[in-house]
C-alpha cells in the first residue's frame, strides 16, 4: 500500500497547563515522504511534534502510527514504535562526549544506519568523537542530533527546525542530508520557518496558524502559491 | 615511637585512620545522596534512617536467621533497596513536579517514622554486632597497629565508590543516567523507560546507604540513632562537594573525614565544628560547591 498514511493526526488538541495550544490539528504523512509544517512563531508546530511524541501533558484527539492509535502511550513506548524526535534546542547532552551522545538512543529495530555509514555522512563526528557534546559548533551539534536518531531503526523522524540559527553553507548541507536520508527510505516530518529551504527538500507542506492546519500545498505547486504563502507566514 | 610536629606519631596516625573511617562513611552516604539528587531532584533526608535500617537488617539476619556478615553485605542493600522501590513508587514519585521543599519534608517525615519505629521496637541503647572472625585482630604496620576491620571498612568503601564512579562515568548505563539527569523527556522519547530508571536510581542510592550501614554495624553499636548522628555531617559534605556531583561527593567525603581526624590532634575543641567551618568558607567562595557545575 504505497499511498497508505504512516502517520495520521486527526482533531488533535493539546494544552500546556491552562493554555490551550492546539485546536484540532489534522494532517497525514505517507511512508517515504518529507512533509513540512510551516507557520509563524506560536502557531503550534513544535507542540504538534511534542504531542506526537507524547511529551505534552494533556492531549485529546487521535494520532495513528502505522494504523495503531498511539495517543495514550508513554514517550518511551512511542519511541519504541519507531518515531524519533530531534528537538528544536537539539538536546545534545553536556555530560556526554560525542560518541556517547551518538550511541545513547537504544536500537529499537533493524534498518538503522550503521556507524561507518553515519561517519561517511557526518565526518566531523568521527574527528570529534571524544569532545564534550556541547563543545561542538551549532552545525555539528545539529548533525549529531540527527545522526543519533538515524542509528536506531526509527522510521519516522521528527526534525524540529534543524536549520535554525545556522550559516547558509551548513543549511545547504542539512538539506542535502535530508534528501539523502529520504532516499534511504526514512520518512521525515519537518518543522520550518524558512519555506525557501523547505521547498528544496519536501514533498508537501502543511501551513499552521493558531493551533490548526489551515492549508496543504504540494511542493510542485509551491512556486504558484508564493503570494498565499507570504500572506500566511507574514514574510 | 617518634614525633611529628611535636605530636606522638601513634596519636597522629590513629586519628588519621579514624578520620579515614568516618570519611569512608561520609563518602558512601554522600555518594548515594548525590546520585538520588541528580536524578530525582530530591534531597533524601531519609538517607540516615535507611543507613540505620541497613545495619538493623544485617543484625536481624544474623540474630534470627544466622546469616553471616558477608552475606548481609550483599543482602541488606538488596532488601533496603527493595524497600526504597516501595517508598519511591508510593510516596516520592508524586513529588517530582512540586517544589523541592515537599521532597525534603516527605523524606524527613519518613526518616522520623523509620527511626521512631526502630526505637519503639529495639529501644535506644543499641545492640552489639560482632566483627566477623576473619577480620578480628590488628596488623602491625610498623608505625602503628591497625585494627583489621577498620582497614577493611576503608578498603570496601573506597572500592565501592570507585565502582559506582566507573559505572556512572564509563559505561553506557551510566551515560543513560547522566543524559536522563540532564533531559529526562528527550531520553524517554528515545525509547528508554525513564520512570523505571528513576525508581531504580533511588533504590541504588538507598542500597549504598544500607551497604554503609552494614559496614558500620560492627564499629558503632546497631542503634536507631546511628543514622541521624551521621547525616547532618553528611549533608555538610554534600554541600561542600557540590550537590549532585559524583566524583565530588567521594573526594569530599574522604577528604573531610581526614580533616576532621587531624583537627582532633591539632585542635581537639574544633573537631566537631571544623566541617561546618569548611562549609561556610566554601559557600562564601564557591556557592555551587567545590565540584558543582553551578546552579540549575
Amino acid at each position: 500500500m504505497p499511498d497508505a498514511a504512516m502517520l495520521t493526526v486527526a482533531g488533535l488538541n493539546a494544552w500546556y497547563g491552562e493554555s490551550h495550544i492546539l485546536h484540532g490539528v489534522d494532517f497525514e504523512v505517507r511512508a517515504g515522504e518529507v512533509v513540512t509544517l510551516l507557520g509563524r512563531n506560536g502557531a503550534g508546530k513544535t507542540t504538534t511534534m511534542k504531542s506526537i511524541m507524547g511529551l505534552v501533558g494533556r492531549r485529546a484527539g487521535s494520532i495513528r502510527y502505522n494504523g495503531a492509535e498511539i495517543t495514550s502511550l508513554r514517550p518511551d513506548q512511542i519511541g519504541r514504535r519507531g518515531i524519533a524526535l530531534c528537538p528544536e534546542e537539539r538536546g545534545i547532552f553536556a555530560s556526554l562526549d560525542v560518541t556517547e551522545n551518538l550511541m545513547l538512543p537504544p536500537k529499537i529495530a533493524d534498518g538503522g544506519l550503521d556507524l561507518p555509514t553515519i561517519y561517511t555522512l557526518f565526518p566531523n563526528l568521527k574527528e570529534r568523537a571524544k569532545s564534550q557534546g556541547t563543545k561542538l559548533s551549532g552545525g555539528e551539534q545539529q548533525m549529531l542530533a540527527i545522526a543519533r536518531i538515524l542509528r536506531t531503526g526509527a522510521k519516522l523522524l521528527l526534525l524540529d527546525e534543524p536549520t535554525e540559527g545556522l550559516a547558509p553553507v551548513i543549511v545547504q548541507q542539512i538539506g542535502k542530508m535530508i534528501r539523502e536520508i529520504k532516499q534511504r527510505g526514512f520518512t521525515v516530518l519537518l518543522v520550518e520557518q524558512n519555506f525557501h529551504f523547505a521547498a528544496t527538500v519536501a514533498d508537501r507542506h502543511y501551513v499552521m496558524e493558531h493551533g490548526k492546519v489551515i492549508d496543504m500545498i504540494p511542493n510542485s505547486e509551491i512556486s504558484g502559491s508564493m503570494d498565499k504563502l507570504h500572506d500566511y507566514l507574514g514574510v | 615511637m617518634f614525633m611529628i610536629f611535636g605530636y606522638p606519631s601513634a596519636l597522629l596516625f590513629g586519628q588519621l585512620l579514624l578520620g579515614l573511617i568516618n570519611g569512608a562513611f561520609y563518602a558512601l552516604l554522600s555518594l548515594g545522596l548525590a546520585i538520588i539528587f541528580g536524578m530525582l531532584n530530591i534531597v533524601n533526608f531519609a538517607h540516615g534512617a535507611l543507613f540505620m535500617l541497613g545495619a538493623f537488617v544485617a543484625w536481624g539476619l544474623l540474630e534470627f536467621l544466622g546469616v553471616p556478615y558477608w552475606w548481609s553485605l550483599l543482602l541488606a542493600p538488596v532488601i533496603v533497596g527493595a524497600f526504597g522501590i516501595i517508598l519511591e513508587k508510593i510516596f516520592i514519585a508524586r513529588l517530582y513536579k512540586l517544589d523541592h521543599l515537599y521532597g525534603l519534608l516527605l523524606t524527613f517525615g519518613l526518616a522520623l517514622i523509620i527511626e521512631g519505629l526502630a526505637r519503639n521496637q529495639f529501644g535506644s541503647s543499641g545492640m552489639p554486632f560482632a566483627i566477623p572472625s576473619q577480620l578480628q585482630g590488628a596488623t602491625d604496620l610498623g608505625f602503628m597497629y591497625m585494627p583489621n576491620y577498620r582497614g577493611w571498612v576503608v578498603l570496601a568503601s573506597a572500592s565501592m565508590c570507585l565502582m559506582v564512579w566507573l559505572i556512572i562515568e564509563k559505561t553506557s548505563l551510566g551515560a543513560n543516567l547522566r543524559a536522563a539527569t540532564e533531559n529526562p523527556a528527550l531520553v524517554q522519547s528515545f525509547g528508554i523507560n525513564v520512570p523505571r530508571m528513576i525508581t531504580l536510581t533511588y533504590a541504588a542510592g538507598v542500597a549504598l546507604a544500607a551497604f554503609a550501614g552494614v559496614l558500620a554495624a560492627p564499629i558503632y553499636s546497631v542503634n536507631p540513632g546511628m543514622g541521624s548522628s551521621f547525616i547532618i555531617t553528611v549533608f555538610a559534605v554534600v554541600v561542600i562537594g557540590g550537590m549532585g556531583s559524583i566524583a565530588g561527593s567521594i573526594v569530599t567525603g574522604f577528604g573531610l573525614g581526614v580533616i576532621e581526624g587531624l583537627t582532633k590532634v591539632f585542635y581537639p575543641q574544633g573537631s566537631s565544628t571544623v566541617i561546618f567551618v569548611v562549609m561556610v568558607i566554601v559557600l562564601l567562595t564557591r556557592p555551587a560547591g567545590l565540584f558543582g557545575r553551578g546552579g540549575h
